[in-house]
């Protein structure tokens, strides 16, 4: 390729830091990633940048690049010919240095999510066209741009209030799972959060692995819930006959 | 220097490492036990190599071709490894698996279907069934997830992004890991009764490799300083099928499931060479014939524009293989402007795995010092001289488990906690700190693209006494560059520092690779000698064992185990165990 990329990368720590310009030789094909070894290995060795696999199936690499959400290994340094490429960390998550987040959030949302609970033991009998219906939520990276992007959490702060788009993917995948006996709907309803989204779509523009995650995994998760706690119909019924909605309480805010 | 300090955690059990192998040995030992276990991670849980398996995990189910069994998993995980396996681990191994695998369905795993609704299976390298569980083409990333999430509900506390930089044994047992976390530059002291190790290979010793970046051998180092012995060290496997172009995307794999499903190889003349090699199993053959056969045709030039050869699949159809083979879609899409659904695509051979590695008994997992275990590709004996696809990803569940289980039985002798040396510790935490000390010397990456150019040149697909011989004479003088490595900057999460320590443990396995390829004086598997190309029956009765005594590595031989006559039986048919009941007997 032979011409020079300027790369202008967001190099501190939690008490401040700058953008700082470096040039690197282009090659053909090159991605993001490619570039930022290319200065650790030969300009600045403690630029920090998380990376694992350089093949977009780990989901290690997320940063901002000119802005957007994006897997800096598969971010074509072509796509911005003629330009100074800004490199950023993810903006929703704590700075721990350069381009590397303390992401550890995530990771403790992980835990309050009731694993899958089989009605029956393996083997499961399953259908194709049931297993591609979930198999789409299997595909997240956990690169965590959802999250970053998500304008709860990244705007107004809401990590207490709501678990984020990956988590929802997350539930959703074991609520449409065929074999699955448990409720996660009091969850949703209540600590997840999911009342929060307002349905912008942000989460799923930046998926790199094309989870239709508002579409597919957030709306219908919506309608359970409503049809749940909030059809009338049921809530006249409910009043009528003393009953108490669904298998467990009407939701109320509990302590998280 | 003045005195650093170090915090102390006290667990039963650690667990280094949080691949299959190591997620899995964590529930073994965490579940329902009331053991304290700590998983400690180079990267953030749920990133490590596991999850860039792709085509799958092999168990004999026979959901789709009901011939197949134990016997026969066994028969071609034997034939594959050309029978310097550790037959016990082979059969265990090949029992196990389908348990294994319907554990990750409970689990909350979701394989692709057969039209019965059973988990669907596919053919791969060497299998004489169709036999690999998967998910289109991302089975690592389930087996991952789900161990992941199955993990963190057993009780079990994750350390992520820790670098462990010695492994601590007193009185002839295991004391726990030292190390520290790389988001603050922190010691840390894990003092611990039982160790197990779950760091995966060491494929980053080749600039061309599928691997990702953590695959430095940390764990079989920090083993051999400690007194471990590593086994098959000669044995590293080249895929045959990594991305060629464009440059920054070379090695990278693509799926042994896109041959799995169809896929066609071809060289420079459109011709399917595989005829020439194996024209029984063409595409089909295993790994180490394939890797060798593309490389043969490259090198008498029928190769690709870019050094390869050519693979096709879109013969299958546009919707097939999107289904099938999503990622390697998407990967040539985005990385290659290619379209494999329409055009065939560049591959060439890839660094991809090492068989050989820590010794460890089958049952068990347990390593020559009481209280540690290793298992999944830190450990050795599996696979031979030449491991099959999928039997990674289940060697990961059957041996993680197994390893656990070895802990656990360790522990219920009530072992207590070893004693640990302060003033090992003390002299540790200089040594990791020196690198600051040395301005102005050595660039560690610097050192480990050397590493690579000699591996490269020296000890790579095909190797000859003479070029190993002077591969080794450079890594002894490569190492003189270890103790001039330094770097600048702090100690937070500062990845030129991090890198030291991977360069220092990658030179020490590329020692013991280039001694054991030297002794090996045959072709075998994965291991092709140019000046011995044949396969010579001696050589099949040992494996080659080497120590390290802190200065030098020590080799010798160990004969391989032999089989028990029912065993034995199962290659006596002249085919695949699964066709005799149903074709009768040959001969």
């Amino acid at each position: 390729m032979g011409e020079e990329f300027r790369l202008s990368v967001w190099r501190g720590d939690p008490s401040g830091g700058q953008e700082v310009e470096y040039r690197v030789p282009g090659e053909t094909g090159m991605v993001v990633l490619d570039a930022l070894q290319y200065i650790q290995h030969n300009q600045a060795p403690d630029l920090a940048v998380r990376w694992n696999c350089k093949a977009a199936h780990c989901g290690s690499c997320g940063a901002e690049v000119n802005g957007q959400p994006k897997l800096l290994c598969k971010t074509r340094m072509d796509d911005y010919v003629g330009e100074t490429v800004s490199v950023k960390p993810m903006q929703t998550f704590p700075i721990i240095k350069d381009l590397v987040t303390d992401v550890s959030w995530n990771y403790q949302v992980a835990k309050e999510i009731p694993p899958l609970d089989p009605m029956y033991p393996a083997p499961f009998q399953m259908q194709q066209v049931d297993a591609t219906r979930v198999q789409e939520f299997h595909r997240c990276i956990e690169c965590f741009l959802c999250q970053d992007t998500c304008h709860v959490l990244r705007n107004h702060e809401g990590q207490q209030q709501y678990f984020g788009p990956r988590f929802m993917v997350k539930i959703a995948e074991y609520e449409m799972h065929p074999i699955d006996g448990a409720d996660r709907l009091p969850l949703l309803a209540d600590q997840a959060g999911l009342g929060m989204c307002n349905v912008t779509k942000c989460c799923t523009e930046v998926c790199p692995q094309h989870i239709r995650i508002t579409d597919n995994a957030i709306i219908p998760l919506k309608e359970r819930v409503a049809d749940r706690y909030y059809d009338p119909v049921k809530i006249l019924l409910r009043r009528l006959s003393g009953k108490k909605a669904g298998p467990t309480q009407t939701p109320s805010r509990s302590s998280t | 220097m003045g005195k650093e300090s170090y915090e102390s955690l006290d667990y039963d059990v650690i667990v280094i490492g949080a691949g299959g192998a190591g997620l899995r040995a964590a529930v073994e030992v965490s579940e329902n036990t009331g053991l304290k276990v700590a998983v400690i991670t180079k990267s953030l849980l749920g990133k490590a190599h596991t999850v860039m398996a792709e085509g799958g995990a092999a168990a004999s189910f026979g959901n789709v071709e009901a011939q197949d069994g134990w016997e026969t998993h066994f028969y071609d995980t034997m034939r594959g490894g050309h029978f310097i396996n550790n037959y016990r681990m082979a059969e265990i191994h090949a029992k196990e698996s389908p348990d294994r695998v319907l554990e990750l369905e409970n689990w909350g795993a979701v394989f692709d279907r057969t039209p019965e609704g059973r988990i669907m299976q596919r053919a791969f390298g060497a299998h004489s069934f169709r036999r690999l569980c998967h998910i289109g083409d991302r089975t690592g990333l389930e087996l991952i997830r789900t161990m992941q999430y199955k993990a963190i509900h057993t009780g079990i506390e994750v350390y992520q992004e820790v670098t462990m930089t010695k492994l601590l044994v007193q009185d002839g047992r295991v004391a726990g890991a030292f190390g520290y976390l790389r988001s603050d530059g922190r010691f840390v002291l894990f003092r611990a009764r039982a160790v197990i190790l779950a760091t995966g290979g060491w494929g980053k010793i080749f600039k061309v490799t599928s691997n990702s970046w953590e695959s430095t051998g940390d764990g079989a180092a920090l083993a051999f300083r400690a007194g471990v012995d590593l086994m098959d060290m000669e044995m590293v496997q080249f895929h045959p099928t990594g991305m060629v172009w464009p440059p920054g995307v070379r090695g990278l794999l693509v799926t042994e499931g896109v041959r799995g499903e169809g896929g066609l190889l071809r060289n420079a003349e459109g011709e399917r060479f595989m005829k020439t090699y194996d024209p029984e199993r063409m595409e089909l053959s295993s790994r180490d014939v394939v890797a060798r056969s593309i490389f043969k045709e490259v090198q008498a030039g029928r190769g690709s524009p870019h050094g390869g050869a050519w693979l096709d699949i879109s013969h299958k159809g546009p919707d097939y293989v999107k289904a099938k083979l999503p990622g390697m879609y998407e990967q040539f899409r985005t990385l290659a402007d290619l379209d494999i659904t329409k055009e065939p695509f560049e591959v060439a051979p890839t660094c991809h795995y090492t068989m050989g590695g820590v010794r460890v008994d089958a049952e068990t997992c347990a390593t020559s010092i009481p209280g540690l275990f290793a298992a999944g590709e830190v450990a050795c004996g599996l696979h031979g001289a030449n491991r099959l696809g999928g039997n990674s990803l289940s060697d990961l569940l059957v041996f993680g488990r197994r390893a656990g289980l070895g802990a656990r039985e360790y522990l219920s002798q009530s072992v207590d906690w070893a004693q640990v040396d302060e003033s090992e510790l003390d002299a540790e935490m200089d040594r990791v700190l020196e690198p600051f000390h040395r301005p102005g010397g050595v660039n560690p990456y610097h050192v480990h693209e050397e590493l690579q150019a000699i591996m490269t040149e020296h000890a790579s697909i095909m190797r000859s006494g003479d070029v190993l011989q002077a591969g080794l004479e450079k890594l002894l003088a490569l190492k003189e560059m270890v103790p001039k490595m330094s770097i600048d900057g702090s100690r937070v999460y500062n990845p030129g520092w991090h890198a030291v320590f991977d360069v220092e443990n990658m030179l020490l396995l590329c020692e013991g690779i280039v001694k054991s390829a030297l002794e090996r004086k045959e072709s075998r598997g994965a291991h092709w000698r140019t000046d011995y190309p044949d396969e010579l029956p001696q050589w099949q009765e040992i494996n080659f064992v080497e120590s390290f005594d802190g200065e030098n590595i020590r080799l010798r031989t160990e004969p391989v185990k032999a089989m028990p006559e029912n065993l034995t039986k199962l290659f006596s048919y002249g085919k695949a165990p699964g066709l005799v009941a149903r074709e009768g007997k040959e001969s």
